[in-house]
């Protein structure tokens, strides 16, 4: 039998302690071995940005992960997103400004936006928003809508804050 | 209870609905942007294996030796499938029955004939494991030359071009027309292999159960790859099961069910158990078709005043060594200019590579962008505006055929983008425009156009006793919008609100809705659905009109509207009846009505039918790097009847930056040596990412179409390609004065 090493991750809250096959890619045990399908795998070569999760609050390319590599992290992927029936402002951004059509690279691309906003680097420019999500690619190409949806949910999730804090 | 509507025949009554033309989000939108939405490689049935494609890395020869030993050694490995154990078919993966079989490579023998040809399959316990078997099966080739490029063999005229037409057409004579002009030009431009590059691999999980086939895979055409595999394993199409709710794009390269689909399917049956099977990515390039290359003359004259007295246009392709699709380019001069003489001509040589296939407009995609770029030149040799040019040579007939248009609001589509645009202000010679950072601007324009198809789709509707309503149709949607159009297609078919309206698609299972594709999916289905609303709503007329119990009793079909839930009479609004109590009345938990969609023979043969456009660009250009940049776009077009105005704008903005990728990005480059592709990945193929997409516009223009179908639909999904590409290749000749001749146009083209 294949070797196998202990981990445990944390997983959209959820604490898994997991043997995994040390070549077993993060993206590849999301998907095949916790049924979290919805990160997707367009290249497996860290090109086109549709398996992006957030490692410890960061973006990553999940396809280029080592699960090893990441024994102990906490992982957010777009199940994790929603609470329930109540979308993430990022999701109803998109869902309203049509910042996708086929669905195949939209987690990446809502994955890749939550840790953009979270940078806070490209602020209200759209110039800086394109290049910051332009490790997410659209063969589609819904980038216009995508561009307004994250300004939208920028304004939105920076509402929710000041409410928060007052 | 059913009824059948035919696609010519009227409806006998009024549905007055209002989901159609509403600007709704995608109902499809919640699961999407949840991850929840399940594409075929999510699935994973009990007991599935994984398995993972051996391809060749030569372009031509045969497989000597694999060392199936060493993967079969590897701890995980179950099986390896080669052409020695490979489970029989009852077909020749090389017959073919009609023009759209196109041969498969599923192990047959030995045989390499393009590079990426399957030559095994290993299936594993896990991924890991059956990916490391498919390297361990290390295989040694004979190997023979490989032939490259559009001078890489000797040239024929093939019999068809695209779905068939003639390879070589004409009318006048082109030799007296070009004789006579006052202004020649004459260019050649060529045109890179392309990939679809769909986010969303070719997968496919399929299981058997004794001789019954269940699989998820993504299909641009149910029906079609359901006969397809049941004819290669000798079953019977209805005991194949296809699931294809979401497709992760398709562009045609799903529109036929691929070699490495039918491999996956192949091995489950190898090994009695669920088997998933996903391409990598660079596995892409190569069994699932791409757009073939082209080298296309284009020779003009003008008289005086600037009006064409001829266009001759000839085409070159490429096509593999084993099988026919040939890229109808030069049928893009056929439609859009006026000229007394035409003449288009294709010949093609065969290569070593995997078929090329249609590509998103296809044909339409390649010519445009050179047509458009030669009418740009021969407006400059006549000193004219590029759009006067146009202008002046408006066809008001379809020049090749000489039949009137069904409808064309191109006037207007130039009207309102050059309006938006602010194309007047433009200097006519290049190299005048300069922005504040000295970077050399130029505005250019192309016409878009793309023909309006139908091909043939059925639906099915059902009115229960609630007064719900059900359509079903097996439609399928990459992208385009299926789930949400044909819902309010659906919707207003039944005279119910959209939310009252349970809508099946994307299952083998479902009635035939045809392919998804050729921008004709939401006409041809559209109107099964709008045909079974109206077929099952005819019925329920029936058991209302004709019942004393009934405030409808005697208003007859003809006397009827269908709105909200309710029939009412047609002249006298007050009486009315709801669906559910005329159900409840007639003892009927549901009633059912199918419809079909075609196009109308009669029509076909009188009208010329396409939906047209035009599109500005404006490009920047470093003086001294001879870096582009696309900073502006804007479209205007003009398709028929919008069922959803915001899924159509995404569709045209989708297909302008395309446009803008084929101009600027998308080339595969093979070796000249070996025949492999050295760019076939994601990094190195380059298509738009968010940073070089700059403001796009597009304009829906306001277009009724009485010919096309009842609901004069045309279609979208492809056009928004033609015309950009072109008129982003005018803004760079317009910004720097050098006529780009090769795509996609490199830096060292602008250095000179």
């Amino acid at each position: 039998m294949t070797t196998t090493l202990p981990i445990s991750l944390t997983v959209n809250g959820h604490h898994h302690e997991l043997e995994v096959d040390p070549r077993v890619t993060l993206l590849d045990l999301l998907r095949e071995q916790l049924e979290l399908t919805g990160t997707k795998k367009g290249c497996d070569r860290g090109q086109c940005g549709a398996c992006t999760v957030l490692v410890d609050g960061k973006r990553i390319n999940s396809c280029l992960a080592l699960a090893v590599s990441h024994d102990g992290a906490e992982v957010l992927t777009i199940e994790g997103v929603a609470h329930g029936e109540e979308l993430h402002p990022v999701q109803a951004a998109f869902i309203a400004h049509d910042g996708f059509q086929c669905g195949f690279c939209t987690p990446g691309q809502i994955m890749s936006t939550i840790g953009l906003i979270a940078e806070g680097q490209a602020g209200a420019d759209p110039e800086r928003i394109r290049e910051g999500l332009s490790g997410n690619i659209c063969r589609c190409a819904a980038y216009s809508g995508i561009v307004e949806a994250v300004l939208e949910a920028q304004q939105q999730l920076a509402r929710t804050d000041r409410r928060t804090a007052a | 209870m059913t009824l059948e509507l035919g696609p010519n025949q009227q409806p006998a009554h009024t549905r007055h609905g209002s989901s159609i033309g509403q600007p709704l989000t995608r109902r499809d939108g919640f699961l999407k942007v949840t991850g929840t939405a399940r594409f075929a490689a999510d699935n994973h049935p009990p007991g599935m294996l994984y398995a993972a494609l051996a391809v060749s890395s030569i372009a031509r020869g045969r497989v000597v030796s694999l060392d199936v030993e060493a993967a079969k050694a590897h701890s995980g490995v179950v099986e390896v499938m080669t052409p020695l154990n490979r489970p029989a078919l009852a077909a020749d993966p090389d017959a073919k029955d009609h023009p759209f079989m196109f041969r498969l490579d599923l192990l047959q023998n030995d045989r390499v004939r393009y590079p990426n040809q399957s030559i095994a399959v290993v299936i594993a316990q896990t991924l890991e494991a059956a990916t490391e078997g498919a390297a361990l099966l290390s295989p040694r080739y004979e190997v023979l030359p490989a032939r490259v490029g559009l001078d890489g063999a000797e040239g024929f005229v093939p019999r068809g071009v695209g779905v068939g037409g003639p390879a070589v057409q004409q009318k006048g004579d082109v030799e007296a027309g070009l004789e006579s002009a006052r202004t020649r030009i004459e260019a050649t431009y060529e045109t890179p292999a392309q990939y679809h590059n769909a986010m969303e691999p070719h997968a496919i999980v399929a299981a058997w159960d004794g001789d019954r086939l269940s699989i998820d895979t993504p299909s641009q055409g149910l029906a079609m790859a359901q006969g397809r595999i049941a004819g290669l394993f000798g079953i019977a199409p209805q005991n194949v099961h296809i699931r294809s709710p979401f497709l992760g794009g398709g562009f045609g390269s799903k529109g036929m069910i691929s070699g490495p689909q039918v491999l996956g399917i192949l091995a489950a049956k190898l090994v009695g158990r669920p088997v998933k099977l996903v391409l990598r990515r660079e596995q892409m390039f190569g069994p699932v078709g791409h757009r073939a290359p082209t080298r296309q003359t284009l020779r003009m004259g003008m008289d005086g005043e600037g009006r064409l007295t001829a266009i001759s246009h000839h085409a070159r392709t490429t096509s593999s060594t084993f099988d026919d699709f040939f890229e109808p380019a030069a049928d893009a001069s056929h439609t859009l200019y006026a000229s007394p003489a035409i003449a288009t001509s294709h010949d093609a040589v065969r290569l070593d590579t995997g078929t090329p296939l249609f590509m998103r407009a296809p044909g339409e995609a390649t010519g445009s962008i050179a047509l458009e770029s030669a009418i740009d030149e021969a407006a400059h040799a006549c000193g004219m505006d590029p759009l006067e040019f146009r202008l002046r040579n408006y066809a008001e007939v379809e020049p090749m055929t000489g039949k009137p248009f069904s409808s064309k609001a191109l006037r207007e589509c130039y009207e309102q983008a050059a309006e938006r645009f602010g194309w007047a202000s433009r200097p006519l010679q290049p190299r005048r425009m300069r922005d504040a950072d000295g970077f050399l601007t130029g505005w250019g324009m192309g016409t878009a156009t793309f023909p309006a198809i139908m091909f043939q789709a059925e639906a099915r509707a059902v009115l229960r006793a609630d007064g719900s309503g059900l359509m079903e149709t097996g439609a399928q949607d990459m992208g385009q919008g299926a789930w949400t159009a044909f819902a309010q297609i659906a919707a207003d078919g039944l005279g119910l609100d959209i939310d009252q309206v349970d809508f099946r698609a994307g299952s083998s299972d479902l009635p035939n809705a045809g392919i998804a594709g050729g921008s004709g999916h939401t006409a041809t289905a559209g109107m099964a659905i709008h045909n079974a609303g109206a077929a099952v709503i005819a019925r329920l007329a029936d058991l209302a009109t004709g019942n004393e119990a009934s405030p409808l009793f005697g208003a007859g079909n003809e006397g009827v509207l269908a709105r909200g839930g309710r029939l009412y009479r047609r002249d006298d609004e007050s009486r009315s009846e709801s669906y559910a109590d005329i159900l409840a009345r007639a003892g009927l938990a549901e009633i059912e009505g199918r419809g079909k969609g075609a196009p109308d023979p009669a029509s076909q043969e009188t009208y010329a039918k396409h939906a047209h456009g035009a599109v500005f660009a404006e490009v920047k250009v470093d003086p001294d790097l001879g870096q582009i940049r696309v900073t502006r776009l804007v479209g205007a077009f003009a398709a028929g009847r919008v069922i959803n105005p915001r899924l159509v704008r995404s569709q045209y903005y989708g297909g302008m930056i395309w446009g803008v990728s084929f101009a600027l990005h998308e080339e595969a480059v093979t070796d000249r040596r070996s025949g492999r592709i050295q760019n076939a990945n994601l990094a190195d193929y380059h298509v738009p990412v968010n940073a070089d997409v700059p403001s796009v516009e597009a304009l829906l223009v306001h277009e009724d179409d009485p010919h096309v179908n009842a609901l004069g639909i045309k279609g979208v999904g492809e056009i928004g390609i033609t015309g950009t590409a072109g008129a982003v290749t005018n803004a760079v000749w317009h910004a720097t004065g050098v006529r780009p001749r090769r795509f996609p146009i490199r830096i060292e083209d602008m250095l000179g």
